[in-house]
């Protein structure tokens, strides 16, 4: 190529430092909450293949096995009495247990076991019924997985239909649309789900019907502050002039216009699902059981506290982190994709 | 503003009217709304006065009026599990999930206010990345689950405090945390980014710029105008520690109408129930009705719109 006379042509940076600016560019990118999210995603469609044991079914001998890592839980005791019963075999007494022990003289000290550590058999433990942590954990990923699922589509569904409704036809459709945001959002959403789950039973149906009632209002009223600025565009007004039916018009003209704001609100809406679910299940209002939401199963573990922490905790950090690398996730998402957003905090 | 404050009491009404609504409906799709008091060895008479009382003969709009009059007049039937009047019941509780709330309440202010100030004011600092931490904490942990962990720690391995029950006067300090927790994370993101908004204004700039010393305009410029979305939100804390004290008064056996709620539920104690999402209800709108107020008396903008 000819050099062009005043011109200063810029020598090719050196690859590392392209790396490096690359890498700059791409500083906020959420990696860790991303692996988090991926792994949950993995865990809850793979849950049948990865599960260790059956998840509903516990070994009765095997209660209360505390996670891996946790070693025998001993004491020192002193022998305060031995006694010769039979061949090599001295019944000795301790502070407060008997045990059989050759060898053993009094004024020695013996460790006692109290409680029996973990083992690799059950990574994360058992609970109260001898079912396996890890794999009730699992399957808990997996039923969260699909109440989102499921939530999402039918809420957000709804949301985006009135959303697009309310903000296309404007006046008493707007109006009638919108108020009944506002009274849905001035009820508290556990009371209403109390009410509907009490009166018409408690199934997976119901549950997922709650929480899209609870989630829609957003999804309406932001849809419809798209749809207002959208319907003003030139491209609509062609698109009328072309002849194309308002159905048309909604689905093929206005629609993508507001699917940036859809995925934004969608992600930032799955914590709440998760959190609502998990609150729910908890009060004994969620999925029936023996299906191992995580919710339920840190209630399992409510009244045994000081025997086994295993239970309430495990089920209670995966809630928190999935949650937690969804809002990071979300927050990152909105800033990239429209950060016009930002007032959606 | 008066067009403004008549147009929020007109909302809270219908909520509340959508709300009976709801509850009515629920009540008789649940199926033969005698069955909450009569079961197969009940008598015809028995049936027929309670089919009567509750005006079942007549059509679903006269039902409807007459569920509305008794709930005006505070008659939500007798609980089921406890063959007393549900509101009797209710209002024995009350002063339990009151003190709670404002237990939280205080909590969340007193602890999340100065968090949001200084972590605007020396951003970056020390206490603006534990303020980042306690909000993401906050916001992800479920409320149950973070009681739970607190009880753990403090009742049970510490043995500071009790862990559960309103016996002791230090009973009330962990629900209080764990039901405040979640606000405390909210109150300071707010007040940090409406700070940190404040803080850049031409007022703010100028008050600087005529000498005024970095404390006056902190606390007298720029707080006063930055606690403006944190009051909006304090109508939201308010009726959500209604929800939140749903499950903190589970947890930790707080004997208020959160626990109340649950119990209803599990007993499947329709009448007790429903009074009690009215009761919750009227709270939860009177709240937000305040604020809506407080917000206009404080905010120029909406007073003179």
């Amino acid at each position: 190529m000819a050099e062009v006379p005043g011109l200063i042509t810029a020598a090719p940076l050196p690859v590392p430092v392209r790396i490096a600016r690359r890498a700059w560019r791409l500083r906020r990118l959420p990696l860790i909450p991303m692996l988090i999210l991926v792994v949950f995603l993995v865990t809850g469609i793979a849950a049948p293949w990865i599960a260790p044991h059956n998840p509903e079914r516990g070994d009765i001998r095997a209660r209360n096995v505390p996670p891996f890592w946790v070693g025998d839980d001993t004491q020192l005791k002193v022998v305060v009495e031995a006694v010769q019963t039979g061949e090599g075999s001295i019944q000795i007494s301790l502070t407060d247990a008997r045990r059989k022990m050759a060898g053993a003289v009094v004024g020695d000290e013996i460790e006692v076991l109290l409680t029996k550590g973990g083992s690799t058999k059950y990574l994360l433990g058992t609970d109260h019924l001898g079912r396996d942590m890890l794999s009730r954990t699992i399957y808990g990923a997996r039923i969260s997985l699909i109440v989102v699922g499921v939530v999402l589509i039918i809420g957000g569904g709804i949301g985006v239909s009135m959303g697009l409704l309310a903000g296309w036809y404007g006046g008493v459709v707007d109006e009638t649309i919108m108020r009944l945001v506002d009274i849905k959002l001035a009820i508290p959403t556990i009371l209403l789900a109390l009410v509907l789950i009490l009166a018409l039973g408690q199934s997976f149906m119901i549950i997922v019907v709650v929480l899209a009632i609870a989630i829609w209002p957003r999804f309406a009223r932001n849809i419809r502050g798209e749809v207002l600025q959208l319907k003003t565009m030139d491209f609509v007004a062609l698109a009328q002039v072309a002849g194309a039916s308002t159905p048309r018009i909604l689905i093929f003209h206005i629609f993508p216009g507001v699917v940036n704001t859809l995925i934004i609100l969608a992600t930032l809406e799955v914590g709440l699902v998760i959190l609502l679910e998990s609150t729910l299940s908890f009060l004994g209002a969620g999925v029936p059981p023996p299906t191992p939401a995580w919710g339920s199963m840190v209630a399992d573990g409510r009244d045994r506290l000081a025997v086994a922490w295993w239970i309430s905790t495990v089920p209670g950090l995966a809630i928190m982190f999935i949650v937690m690398s969804m809002n990071i996730f979300g927050d990152w998402l909105r800033d990239v994709l429209d950060p016009r957003l930002r007032q959606l905090e | 503003m008066q067009r403004y404050l008549l147009r929020r009491f007109l909302m809270a009404i219908v909520t509340l009217f959508a709300v009976s609504l709801i509850i009515f409906i629920m009540s008789r799709a649940a199926g033969d709304p005698r069955h909450i008091y009569l079961d197969d060895y009940s008598t015809q008479a028995d049936w027929d006065q309670l089919t009567l009382n509750m005006g079942l003969d007549k059509p679903y709009y006269q039902q409807y009026g007459i569920f509305i009059k008794d709930a005006l007049s505070g008659k939500f039937g007798e609980s089921l599990s406890e063959g007393r009047p549900s509101m009797e019941i209710i209002l024995e509780r009350l002063p339990a999930t009151l003190q709670l709330g404002l237990a939280a309440f205080l909590f969340s202010v007193v602890l999340g206010v100065p968090l949001g100030i200084l972590s605007a004011v020396k951003r970056g600092g020390v206490l603006d990345i534990i303020g980042k931490v306690l909000a993401l904490v906050g916001q992800s942990a479920p409320t149950f689950w973070l009681g739970l962990m607190l009880m753990f720690l403090f009742a049970v391995q510490l043995e500071w405090l009790p862990p559960y029950g309103r016996q002791e006067r230090t009973s009330i300090i962990l629900p209080a945390i764990t039901l405040g927790w979640f606000y405390v994370a909210a109150n300071l993101r707010l007040l940090r980014s409406a700070m940190l908004d404040v803080l850049d204004s031409e007022y703010v700039k100028l008050a600087r710029a005529k000498g005024v010393s970095g404390k006056a305009v902190i606390w007298k410029h720029a707080l006063r105008n930055a606690l403006i979305p944190v009051l909006t939100f304090a109508g939201i804390t308010l009726g959500g520690l209604v929800t939140g004290s749903l499950v903190v008064e589970t947890v930790f056996a707080w004997p208020g109408l959160g626990q109340l709620a649950v119990k209803a539920l599990i007993g499947v104690d329709y009448p007790l129930l429903q009074a009690v999402v009215v009761v919750f209800t009227l709270m939860y709108v009177i709240c937000a009705l305040l604020v809506d107020v407080m917000y206009a008396y404080i905010d120029p903008r909406i007073r003179y719109s």
